[in-house]
């Protein structure tokens, strides 16, 4: 049985005088050739013209802030223990007074580290995390040119106050109407 | 005096068109090929990439300079100086147009009007053997030997079934002066009416002579590594690749001049122009021309797969040269019966 | 002005052919031939004589001499493999040299300076009466020297047929 139906039997048969001239075959393939050049063309001009991310593209990761601008993690560590590549590292510091405007809970991720080169991009963090904390975003992970520099703390994770990251694409049904859930409130 | 300032302007002029055309026909060759293979070529140097080939030239000029310990110094350096001269000799029989008239005074836009124009054309390319030859050679590489030795052959082998179509076509044409063939050749009697098969062995010879696809055995990336220029990087590795280009040039104006009636084009002259503007519509002409070829040529570049060596000599030897001396023997007889 | 051309062009030929004898690569020595051949090209053109000097160029520099060039890289000569002859044979060799010279200055000095040569601006070597000459006055000839070429063309085929068919068996 074939797989495709394209297979063809190879003949050995003699050329006629036409074909052993080549040259209708030569003038067929010129004419194939000629015919590209008014077709469409298949480049995307990148930084011009950019391609539409699918919606379940899984990119660079953000630290979401609640809508007072609280920084919605709270170093539980569920995702740092779902990764399996073994990319997330964080250390847990306790909230003192007077730094509720920059924490929603008791407790918050003093450091929280990705390194960019273990991250294989799988989303597990994401799907561990109760808080709805982390995101992966359409954002594509920046090229450097030190080891150092992939490993992605605080400052590059989480999102600014002013320059909040869409991730609505991201949050499926069940995720919305979990947060809709009256007992849950203080998660939204 | 004045003669000698009008000489030198017409060569300053002729060489830097050649070169400029050489130069824009390496984008050229890249837009094409993106364009036959769904892409759109190099475009982000400029509008359209047209400040691409200073781009390219600036990179080849800022690349080490590099030579292989073991080379011959001098040949090595000659090697691509030869490729670029001969290259670029060819172009002085070319009648680029009709004469001018300025002031009373006739300038032929010709800087040598050789009586043996058609056979000097034939001698230079024989030439071009040389540069490639003494180039591989001095690199010392077996790559380059390989390229070499291939170049040279293949050209001998394709010099004899060009030398026949164009002596097919001086016998018809009674003259072996460049002026004299592109005189007769006015309105509608080029000469690729008369002599398509001379005109077919030519082409395919050109393309031979100037290694192009599908006779690029002397460089194939794939099996040479680059062939005779293995070794060569910088500008020496520039002159090389350019002077690929300028063989083109002058092939597309050859084959122009020699087949499809240089710059005469039928009913210019019904259009009652004056003679300048005549001459300059000619230019045009024959230059459009040019650019039609060089176009061809690109074309069967991107299309055709390349030759294997026994093929190449088979096509060469076996179907070149008689058909060539076939039609040598026709065009005698047809000429006898005329009378 | 052609006077200067020919000290000039008379000046590189010289030492070319000096340069392509005394040269210790075999491929500098081939160059210089080269060269040489040019500059005698460059005496044609001088004396009118274009189609004789174009007909040099494609015959000397582009077919024969890529053929030369074709032996010395396959040969692989260099230096170190080059061997001392014997001075039976150096002996034998300036003998023979200087009486080859001796023969070609013994013609020059039978040659009276040729009238229509030294006229500036003859036709002799334009192509239209050269062939005049070739296909009138020395048909027989040029057919001859013609069949000569072929017959040696076959000959050369039958050596490269006769070796291969050795190598099959």
């Amino acid at each position: 049985m074939s797989l495709t139906n394209r297979s063809k039997v190879v003949s050995n048969k003699k050329f006629s005088f036409l074909e052993s001239l080549y040259l209708p075959a030569i003038f067929h393939g010129m004419f194939i050739t000629l015919s590209h050049l008014f077709k469409k063309k298949t480049t995307v001009r990148y930084p011009e013209v950019k391609r539409p991310f699918s919606p379940v593209y899984r990119g660079l990761h953000v630290l979401k802030r609640d809508d007072e601008g609280r920084e919605r993690c709270t170093a539980c560590g569920l995702c740092a223990v779902a990764c399996p590549a073994e990319a997330i590292t964080m250390v847990a510091g306790e909230r003192q007074p007077g730094e509720e405007k920059l924490y929603r809970e008791e407790k918050y991720a003093k450091v929280y580290e990705i390194n960019m080169l273990r991250c294989i991009f799988c989303g597990f963090c994401e799907e561990a995390c109760p808080k709805e904390a982390i995101f992966l975003t359409d954002r594509l992970v920046p090229s450097q040119t030190e080891r150092e520099d992939f490993i992605f703390g605080k400052d590059k994770l989480v999102e600014p106050v002013d320059q909040r990251v869409d991730v609505s694409k991201r949050q499926s049904q069940k995720v919305l109407d979990f947060k809709k859930d009256k007992n849950q409130r203080h998660n939204s | 005096m004045l003669f000698l300032v009008y000489k030198l302007t017409l060569i300053t002029v002729i060489l830097l068109v050649s070169l400029g055309i050489a130069m824009y026909a390496t984008l050229l060759e890249r837009k094409f090929a993106g364009f036959l293979q769904d892409r759109y070529g190099p475009d982000r140097a400029g509008k359209w990439g047209l400040l691409q080939p200073l781009a390219d030239g600036g990179k080849l000029f800022f690349k080490e300079e590099y030579m292989p310990n073991t080379a011959d110094k001098f040949l090595y350096i000659l090697g691509p100086c030869l490729t670029m001269l001969v290259a670029l000799l060819t172009s002085a029989v070319i009648p680029w147009g009709p004469p001018l008239v300025i002031g009373g005074v006739e300038y032929t836009l010709q800087v040598a009007n050789l009586n043996v124009g058609v056979l000097y054309v034939f001698a230079i390319a024989s030439m071009g053997v040389w540069g490639i030859m003494i180039g591989g050679w001095a690199s010392n590489n077996k790559y380059s030997l390989m390229g070499a030795i291939r170049a040279s052959s293949q050209m001998i082998s394709y010099e004899l079934a060009m030398g026949l179509s164009i002596a097919a076509l001086i016998m018809m044409m009674g003259s072996v002066s460049l002026n004299e063939i592109v005189a007769q050749q006015q309105g509608w009697h080029w000469n690729v009416i008369y002599q398509p098969i001379g005109f077919l062995i030519f082409f395919i010879c050109a393309l031979a002579e100037t290694n192009r696809h599908p006779f690029d055995l002397p460089e194939c990336e794939t099996e040479l590594i680059g062939g005779y220029h293995t070794e060569y990087s910088s500008m020496k590795l520039g002159f090389y690749l350019f002077a690929e280009y300028i063989n083109m040039f002058v092939s597309s104006a050859v084959l122009a001049t020699l087949y499809f009636g240089g710059y005469h084009f039928p009913f210019i002259g019904r259009l009652g122009l004056s003679p300048n503007v005549a001459a300059i519509l000619g230019m045009v002409i024959l230059f459009a021309k040019i650019i039609g070829f060089i176009l061809l040529f690109m074309w069967i570049r991107w299309t055709l797969p390349r030759f294997r060596y026994d093929q190449l000599m088979r096509l060469g030897w076996k179907i070149l040269l008689p058909l060539a001396l076939l039609n040598l023997a026709v065009t005698g007889i047809f000429i006898l019966l005329k009378g | 002005m052609e006077q200067y051309l020919f000290y000039g062009l008379s000046t590189i030929a010289v030492f070319s052919a000096l340069m392509m004898v005394i040269s210790k690569k075999p491929i500098h020595s081939l160059l210089y031939l080269l060269l040489c051949f040019f500059t005698l090209a460059g005496h044609y053109v001088l004396l009118n004589a274009q189609f004789l000097a174009i007909v040099h160029i494609i015959v000397y520099a582009g077919a024969i001499m890529v053929l030369f060039l074709f032996t010395v890289m396959l040969l692989n000569l260099n230096i170190k493999g080059e061997q001392s002859k014997p001075v039976v044979a150096r002996i034998v060799a300036v003998v023979a040299g200087g009486l080859l010279l001796v023969a070609l200055v013994g013609v020059l000095r039978g040659i009276d300076n040729n009238p229509t040569l030294m006229q500036p601006n003859n036709q002799v070597g334009m192509m239209k009466n050269i062939s005049d000459l070739l296909f009138n006055e020395y048909v027989l000839p040029f057919e001859v020297a013609s069949i000569l070429f072929l017959t040696a063309m076959v000959g050369a085929v039958m050596l490269g047929k006769s070796e291969s068919k050795v190598l099959n068996n």
